[in-house]
């Protein structure tokens, strides 16, 4: 069980984050769902439920998501149902349950890079930015690839435009972990494909979306499923083999891209 | 430290840890109905209302329900029995372990939904495990409590 020796609820942003880094097992708590099931000892837990974090805003050009927004929020917001064939809402609705998505929040999910994320793989699909207190605003996928280290994640933008996308995932059973997941989007003739819970963090199958935005034609389906099933890495756990996890992937995207292309 | 709640419409203060969860204080403050199933934020057996929102008690840290309201099925008595006997009637309160945090989620719809097809309400209830009943006397039950038997029969 991890515990906790000090609570700080920092009114700021800069207070939050000079909390966190002034002592190395110091962490930032989100829902604290996850937290709970390691065994870290943190000596003072940097809340951030004080910093008014909590939001689905409709900005100008994003929809902005705050860092506390419970993925309960993200499931049942009119704003994300309506916007892109309303994929960021349909990737966390099979996450447990009701009461565990009342309290996980998207800041944590996100900066963790988990590999098994749902939401992570919608919102890769969909170009997603991230805005960090330290090291700033960039896109979800340069974020992914940067080293882990100390910051809080503040936001999440996704940029408001005709895209359209589809949220394709594979369980044992509802509500457990995924054994592979498949975002695709398409704006214009851009196509994106994410794959994820590999059980890696996911990623975009780039020659894929390359060769689909290039050259698109119904009767090659099986084939950008082919080749994103190709380029990217897939690893064995108790859900699932590598090669499992590859066929299926293939599976999901061609599903992704008949969803896609039935949108309006 | 010292927080104060909202239990069930009286306010009562408590002396909690850092690292104290509302499933153990409540249980601490001899509210027998939060139980935990699995403790690891998977059963929904533990399911209590921070302000009016269900919400696993064994995954919501007590110093954060400072100042805020906390329902549990002590404080929803007449409304939980009702929806009880309708349990009771068509057979699936089998051995009633889980019927606590199972009775919190289904008023928690009753509020947020209106008029649920089958399928919101098995997706409402997805976080609610039971190994006795299959879930079809509890689907039966639900539909008739909220009186939702014009939607497609139960299968
Ligand atoms: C049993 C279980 C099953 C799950 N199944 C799935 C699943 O099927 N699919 C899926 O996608 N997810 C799943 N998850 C993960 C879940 O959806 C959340 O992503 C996870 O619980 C983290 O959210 P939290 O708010 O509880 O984070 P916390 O436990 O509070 O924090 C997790 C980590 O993030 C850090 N952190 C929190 N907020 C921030 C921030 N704003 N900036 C920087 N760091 C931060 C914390 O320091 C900590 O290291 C599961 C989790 C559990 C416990």
């Amino acid at each position: 069980m991890f515990t906790i020796k000090e609570f700080a609820q920092p009114k700021t942003i800069e207070e939050a984050y000079n909390t966190l880094v002034s002592k190395r097992n110091n962490a930032v708590i989100g829902g604290s769902a996850f937290l709970r099931m390691g065994s870290k000892k943190i000596a003072t837990a940097v809340d951030l439920s004080k910093l008014g974090l909590n939001y689905i805003k409709d900005r100008a050009e994003h929809i902005e998501i705050g860092a506390s927004t419970t993925f309960r929020e993200i499931e049942t917001s009119p704003l994300l149902i309506n916007h892109f064939n309303g994929v960021v809402s349909n990737s966390v609705k099979h996450i447990i349950g009701i009461q565990f998505r009342n309290i996980v929040t998207i800041g944590a999910s996100v900066f963790s890079k988990y590999g098994f994320s749902d939401l992570i793989t919608a919102l890769l699909a969909l170009d997603a930015e991230v805005v960090l207190y330290q090291a700033g605003r960039m896109s979800l996928n340069d974020f992914l690839e940067r080293p882990y280290g100390r910051d809080i994640l503040i936001s999440v933008l996704i940029k408001k435009n005709q895209r359209q996308a589809s949220y394709q995932h594979l369980r044992n059973s509802i509500s457990d972990y995924p054994i592979i997941n498949v975002a695709v989007s398409r704006l214009d003739n851009q196509w994106n494909i994410a794959v994820g819970a590999r059980p890696q963090k996911a990623a975009i199958a780039k020659k894929a979306s390359e060769v689909l935005s290039n050259s698109f034609s119904l009767e090659h389906l099986e084939h950008y499923a082919d080749i994103a099933a190709e380029e990217l890495t897939f690893g064995s756990n108790e859900r699932g083999t590598a090669k499992y996890r590859q066929a299926m992937c293939k599976v999901l995207v061609k599903r992704a891209i008949m969803e896609v292309l039935l949108c309006k | 430290m010292q927080i104060e709640i909202i239990l069930n419409g009286k306010k009562v203060a408590m002396n909690v840890k850092n690292d104290e969860y509302l499933a153990d204080t409540l249980r601490a403050h001899g509210v027998s109905s939060v139980r935990k199933g699995c403790d690891t934020t998977c059963c929904g057996l533990c399911t209590i209302w921070i302000e009016e929102k269900p919400v696993l008690s064994c995954a919501a840290l007590s110093i954060r329900a400072n100042g805020k309201s906390i329902t549990t099925m002590e404080g929803l008595y007449n409304e939980a029995e009702e929806f009880a006997q309708v349990l009771v009637a068509e057979g699936s309160e089998q051995c009633g372990f889980c019927s606590p945090g199972f009775i919190m989620t289904v008023l928690a719809m009753k509020r947020e939904l209106n008029n649920p097809t089958e399928e919101d309400i098995v997706h409402y209830l997805t976080g609610n495990l039971c190994r006795c009943t299959g879930y079809m006397g509890q689907l039966r039950a639900i539909k008739k409590y909220l009186g939702v038997m014009q939607h497609e029969p139960c299968r």
